[in-house]
């Protein structure tokens, strides 16, 4: 709810959260960019791996402090996670990992602010339309699900070559047979791509409904009274079970990346 | 809702910050680690090297101090037995000199004891010619009855 309108109904309000600051770079609805989502992962890329890189540039083989502490607890967290899932040489795939796991989870942190918050704000600096959030953006998940599923994709060229991908397109997992070929490549076509599509859309899915329920207590306390002490009581408590997501979603989102591009580098 | 041109952008940034992480964070930070868990467990292995070692350097000291003292004990033995015998030397040294002396004593005594007895021999036989001479006065000559003095003389 944006203080300067005081009767607002409940359909204008969650329009007014769902609708992203946007800017036409071409012809047609594809080509806008959504500024307040390509800013704000801008922002928590820089905060969340700035922190890791003060931390890398100043680090000691010696006794860690504290923030170095931290930084390695987060780090080796990652690197066992990654050497689980894929038994070679972590050089990319840790890197990967770590940039993953800080970016979703910074993103998500974002929805932990307080939605209206956020609006008024920014309606103070003269933005009307602010989502925070960039995780509840399909665009900004699919634009890391499908880097994904491009490094699978350079992965297994690398692991196989060019002739060997393609071969395991059309004969695996039924058989060589000529007339296996056609099921088996829609089979593999449908598995590759259902990776990062489900990758994408499960981050922006959890992220978006939590988003969703944010606003819903929100038109709740616009009820007045009683119901907005609920609200808070209940926003809270959301807020608090929404930490799990976060983090979750993030870890999700990390190993699934390194167990696709892991499976890459198998041979069927 | 549909997906847009973001999409372009944010890859972008995705991949920026992958490579950022990949030449920046990532190596100093594992190779701090790698080395710090390399020196932790260099410390360890040599931890335990050095209780092998003190170990072994108690049982031979442990030893050592076994030999010493056996030594020692060797060699108060062996020293209270020559300090004996030594003693003994000597004790039965002093009893032989105490031997000899009391002899020679013995002897000196006997000698003396001669001598004197020659000596009252003497006056006794000048005594005896004294009261003869004063009894016999005159009819006595000294030079004719020397033969039968000394006669007497061998008597007494």
């Amino acid at each position: 709810m944006s203080s300067s309108n005081e009767s607002i109904t409940p359909s204008e309000y969650i329009e007014h959260h769902l609708t992203n600051l946007r800017i036409s770079v071409g012809e047609g609805g594809f080509w806008q960019i959504d500024l307040d989502s390509l800013i704000m992962s801008v922002i928590v890329g820089v905060v969340g791996l700035g922190v890791f890189w003060l931390v890398a540039r100043r680090v000691t083989e010696g006794v860690p402090g504290r923030f170095q502490g931290f930084v390695e607890l987060v780090l080796e967290f990652v690197d066992n996670t990654v050497k689980d899932v894929f038994p070679g040489d972590r050089k990319f795939l840790g890197p990967l990992a770590l940039t993953i796991f800080v970016l979703v989870f910074m993103m998500n942190l974002m929805d932990l602010i307080p939605i209206d918050f956020v609006a008024v704000v920014m309606e103070s600096f003269g933005v009307h339309h602010w989502k925070a959030v960039p995780s509840t953006n399909l665009s900004v998940t699919f634009a890391m699900s499908f880097t994904v599923f491009f490094l699978i994709i350079f992965f297994s060229f690398k692991a196989k070559g060019v002739g060997g991908f393609v071969h395991e397109l059309f004969t695996a997992p039924f058989g060589a047979h000529p007339a296996l070929w056609i099921p088996n490549l829609a089979i593999n076509i449908i598995e590759l791509v259902s990776k990062p599509v489900s990758l994408g859309m499960r981050l922006f899915g959890n992220m978006y409904a939590g988003e969703l329920i944010f606003m819903l207590l929100g038109l709740l306390g616009m009820l007045g009274g009683v119901f907005t002490a609920g609200s808070i009581i209940l926003s809270w408590g959301w807020a608090v079970f929404h930490i799990l997501i976060i983090l979750l979603q993030a870890f999700i989102f990390m190993v699934l990346s390194c167990v696709y591009i892991a499976m890459a580098h198998e041979h069927h | 809702m549909m997906p847009n041109a973001t999409l372009f952008a944010m890859a972008v940034w995705f991949i920026l910050l992958i490579a950022f992480a990949y030449k920046f964070i990532w190596p100093p930070l594992m190779t701090a680690i790698d080395t710090r868990n390399k020196k932790i467990a260099d410390g360890l292995a040599e931890a335990e090297k050095g209780k092998a070692a003190l170990a072994e350097g108690q049982k031979q000291k442990d030893a050592l101090m076994k030999e010493a003292r056996q030594t020692a004990t060797e060699m108060k033995a062996l020293n209270d037995k020559q300090a004996q015998a030594q003693i003994d030397a000597a004790k039965v040294q002093a009893q032989a000199e105490a031997d000899r002396i009391i002899a020679a004593a013995h002897a000196q005594i006997d000698q003396e004891k001669q001598k004197a007895k020659e000596q009252l021999r003497d006056q006794v036989a000048a005594l005896a010619i004294a009261g003869a001479e004063k009894i016999l006065k005159r009819e006595i000559n000294a030079a004719a009855h020397a033969d039968m003095l000394s006669q007497l003389k061998a008597q007494l």
